[in-house]
């Protein structure tokens, strides 16, 4: 994490640019990325998407199969979302187990879906308190170009709004597939992620990764279809004032209903 | 968090709470400042049954060595919760929970310590969790701001901590054990009273936007109350009686 000249130099022009109400790639600073989103990109998985945030790509598999419920969760299915960064994605990134950065990246992601209660994880039991249906969102990072939160989290909603549930029965208390009973996996919300950062005393929208190394602190607010606010995660080196914190929840509802339209378009065309 | 089913009254008709506190009001809260011999500075929290020891050591020699910075001091948080403090043996190993834990405490102090004036050094704080009962995490970074204090770590002000929350529809501050896990929102802050900042903000739970606005209000609040606490804590041991201890 040394700050090199080069790093010095970028941050004041980024700062310069937007002084002048500009960005370094000609946004405004509350636009977002282009996002694509290849719906069913792994057939052999439960749902999936291949997402790509400007130039950040994340592909999430859903994976859907029996599992034990958690000892006091015996009328609930399982919901886990787990993130990884690939080596492929960045020169700088490195095989072995995970830093702060990425156990941090999935638990906030996990936490935005968790959080909205999207998974109606109640209509995932096969049996109370002995088997009930686990859905696991795996996502990884193929490519870097800053805000992994939001690319993440997007990944994981699209793959999940695309999961088809097989069905399980019991039998002689083992869960037996039940053959061509696949059914929509049940869903009650689209929860947007949005992640502003702070460069001086501006507030950017999707930060690239130029912007992602030269900012103060971050914050990623998810809010669900009825415009509520669910998660939220400060990160980074410096403060918000509580000013800028409601404005940045004002920011994360606007700027969230046009992703969750783009999200429900692509969930459409599968 | 949703909504564990449950037979607890979090609010009665009087609005007072499942522990008899009224929405607005901190649990029991004691800091002391000092306490360890061999850390450079230290301090100890008591926030409702919370209890948790701070350790800091530095500006020191940096190890492993590429660690260091030469623009620049590093500072180093660790934040670890002991097998015996939960109900059920935790594993002493640090799980995912207490490693982002450490990663957004840290980044809550980083705005207050002054680090740039001992370049190629690191500050390490040490937070140890004997007894957790929610809110551990806010509890944690008050002391870890007094230790950092008692230290003679250069700051430019305290980072004081509270969580505000939701539960029985009500915005409620400094959520414990119970609320957290039956109530419907918690959102922990770390606030800088003088410079106005907030550096440690999250959140998990339902909120709409005018509620999220109340939600900050409420634990800026608290986050005031317990700057108050701090600054006692410090004030008790450096000039009660004009010496140490």
């Amino acid at each position: 994490m040394t700050q090199s000249v080069i790093d010095d130099l970028k941050r004041s022009q980024i700062l310069e640019l937007l002084e002048q109400g500009k960005r370094i790639d000609g946004r405004a600073l509350d636009e977002s990325r282009k996002l694509v989103v290849e719906i069913n990109a792994i057939p052999k998985a439960n749902g999936s998407a291949r997402v790509r945030l400007g130039d950040t790509e994340a592909v999430c598999g859903v994976k859907i199969q029996p599992d034990r419920p958690f000892p006091d969760m015996g009328d609930k299915g399982i919901f886990i979302c787990t993130a990884e960064l690939l080596p492929l994605s960045h020169p700088s990134v490195e095989t072995g187990p995970p830093g702060p950065d990425v156990i941090e990246l999935a638990r906030v992601v996990d936490r935005g879906i968790r959080e909205s209660h999207m998974v109606d994880v109640s209509q995932l039991v096969i049996e109370k308190n002995k088997s009930v249906v686990g859905v696991f969102a795996d996502i990884v990072v193929v490519d870097y170009d800053g805000n992994l939160f939001d690319a993440c989290s997007y990944a994981a909603t699209a793959a999940l709004l695309n999961s088809k549930t097989p069905k399980w029965e019991m039998v002689d208390d083992v869960p037996t597939l039940v053959e061509g009973a696949e059914t929509d996996l049940p869903t009650t919300t689209i929860p947007v992620s949005i992640t502003m950062a702070k460069i001086g005393n501006h507030i950017i929208v999707d930060p690239n990764s130029d912007e992602w190394s030269a900012m103060d602190c971050r914050v990623t607010i998810t809010t669900d279809s009825e415009g509520n606010i669910i998660a939220m995660q400060k990160g980074g080196s410096d403060g918000f004032t509580i000013d800028e914190i409601i404005k940045c929840g004002d920011l994360s509802i606007k700027q969230g209903a046009q992703i969750r339209e783009t999200l429900k378009q692509a969930a459409k065309g599968s | 968090m949703g909504g564990r089913e449950s037979t607890l009254v979090l609010l009665d008709e009087n609005g007072i709470r499942c522990d008899g506190r009224k929405i607005d009001e901190p649990r029991r809260i004691m800091i002391k400042a000092g306490g360890l011999k061999n850390a450079d500075g230290s301090a100890y929290i008591e926030f409702g049954d919370n209890k948790i020891l701070v350790g800091v050591f530095g500006p020191r020699d940096v190890h492993p060595k590429h660690m260091s910075r030469t623009d620049t001091g590093i500072l180093r948080v660790r934040y670890h919760m002991e097998p015996f403090s939960v109900g059920e043996r935790k594993n002493p190993a640090p799980s995912r929970r207490e490693i982002e834990i450490s990663k957004v405490i840290k980044e809550a102090l980083l705005p207050a310590v002054i680090l740039e004036k001992f370049p190629r050094t690191a500050v390490d704080v040490f937070i140890e969790v004997l007894q957790a009962d929610g809110g551990t995490r806010c509890a944690a970074l008050a002391a870890a701001s007094v230790a950092l204090a008692d230290a003679g770590i250069p700051m430019r002000d305290m980072v004081a901590a509270c969580a505000s929350g939701k539960a029985a529809d009500t915005i409620i501050l400094d959520v414990n054990n119970e609320e957290d896990q039956a109530g419907q929102a918690d959102m922990p802050i770390g606030y800088m009273p003088n410079l106005e900042k907030i550096t440690l903000l999250q959140l998990d739970g339902v909120l709409s936007p005018e509620e999220f606005k109340k939600c900050v209000e409420t634990g800026v609040n608290g986050c005031k109350i317990v700057y108050e606490l701090q600054k006692k804590a410090l004030a008790d041991k450096y000039f009660q009686n004009g010496r140490d201890q």
